[in-house]
């Protein structure tokens, strides 16, 4: 007999919308919104460039270049994970999630690291316009990695499992998909707060 | 797990961590370059980056073309707003 499965084949995934589109009306709101922050922090630069660059020296580049790679591996491991689920390798599956678990720990323990730095030289919000908008943005993200870290833990346990339902297979490739966009937005803020000048 | 690595996606992230590390070192570079010039590349840079993220690793290549025309549509509008605010205010 042959086993029941709603795992959807590659000629049926191939014409449908990732996840739902609940997730989908939610990652791009989402993504306006920065887009908005990320417009704000250019013209709030233009106003006191001098400022905003003097500033911006003291932010140690290496610590958002690490955490950008980091979030580059776990996005990696993510798309391989869903990969794992569509060959009925849960066991991988689960391990790879794990993997990007990690790497979003990391990233948050980087973080802890770059944020003493700016304290510790008092560098904090109140300190000037550069170092409010700094730690909203960079903060915004977080809160947003802190959401995709529990979205993974879901992923996890639904990789244990041997059959999903349609909408287990949406939430776990709509969660795939937020944590894709954790990276997307990282992929522009660290540039644009850590480099253009 | 080599089987799961023959995907695009796998070469696609070769290209986002170099070209990470070209905008690390275009970002990280002191004296009398442009840096107009270089900052322009950077974020150049990263809504290509962005626009790979979507059509890669979200699948978005592979989705219905309202959905991908509007992500291919954000990048294209945000990367411009951002360059002609950086440029231009």
């Amino acid at each position: 007999m042959q086993p029941t499965t709603t795992r959807p084949s590659p000629a049926v995934a191939a014409k449908k919308i990732p996840g739902e589109e609940g997730v989908w009306i939610f990652i791009l709101g989402d993504v306006c919104v920065f887009a908005v922050f990320f417009t704000y922090y250019l013209v709030q630069r233009s106003k006191h460039v001098d400022l905003f660059d003097l500033s911006q020296s003291a932010l140690n580049k290496n610590f958002g270049a690490v955490n950008t790679v980091l979030l580059l591996i776990s996005s990696l491991l993510v798309v391989l994970a869903v990969r794992a689920m569509r060959g009925a390798e849960q066991t991988v599956a689960q391990r790879l999630i794990v993997g990007a678990f990690l790497c979003g720990v990391a990233f948050i323990i980087v973080k802890v690291f770059e944020y003493s730095e700016r304290i510790a030289a008092q560098q904090i919000p109140t300190t000037n316009g550069f170092f409010l908008l700094y730690f909203v943005l960079t903060g915004l993200h977080l809160f947003h990695l802190i959401i995709g870290l529990g979205v993974l833990t879901a992923l996890f346990f639904l990789a244990r499992k041997a059959d999903l339902s349609e909408h287990q297979w949406a939430f776990f490739e709509g969660g795939a998909c937020f944590w894709h966009m954790v990276d997307l937005l990282w992929l522009v803020l660290f540039p644009l707060i850590f480099l253009v000048r | 797990m080599t089987a799961l690595l023959r995907t695009p996606a796998t070469a696609v992230w070769v290209v986002l961590i170099t070209a990470t590390g070209v905008s690390w070192t275009l970002g990280i570079q002191h004296g009398t370059h442009d840096h107009k010039l270089a900052s322009v590349i950077i974020l150049l840079i990263a809504f290509i980056k962005v626009r790979l993220v979507g059509m890669y690793f979200m699948e978005l290549r592979e989705a219905p073309n309202v959905l991908r025309g509007l992500f291919e549509a954000y990048c294209l509008i945000v990367c411009t707003l951002l360059v002609t605010v950086f440029l231009w205010l």
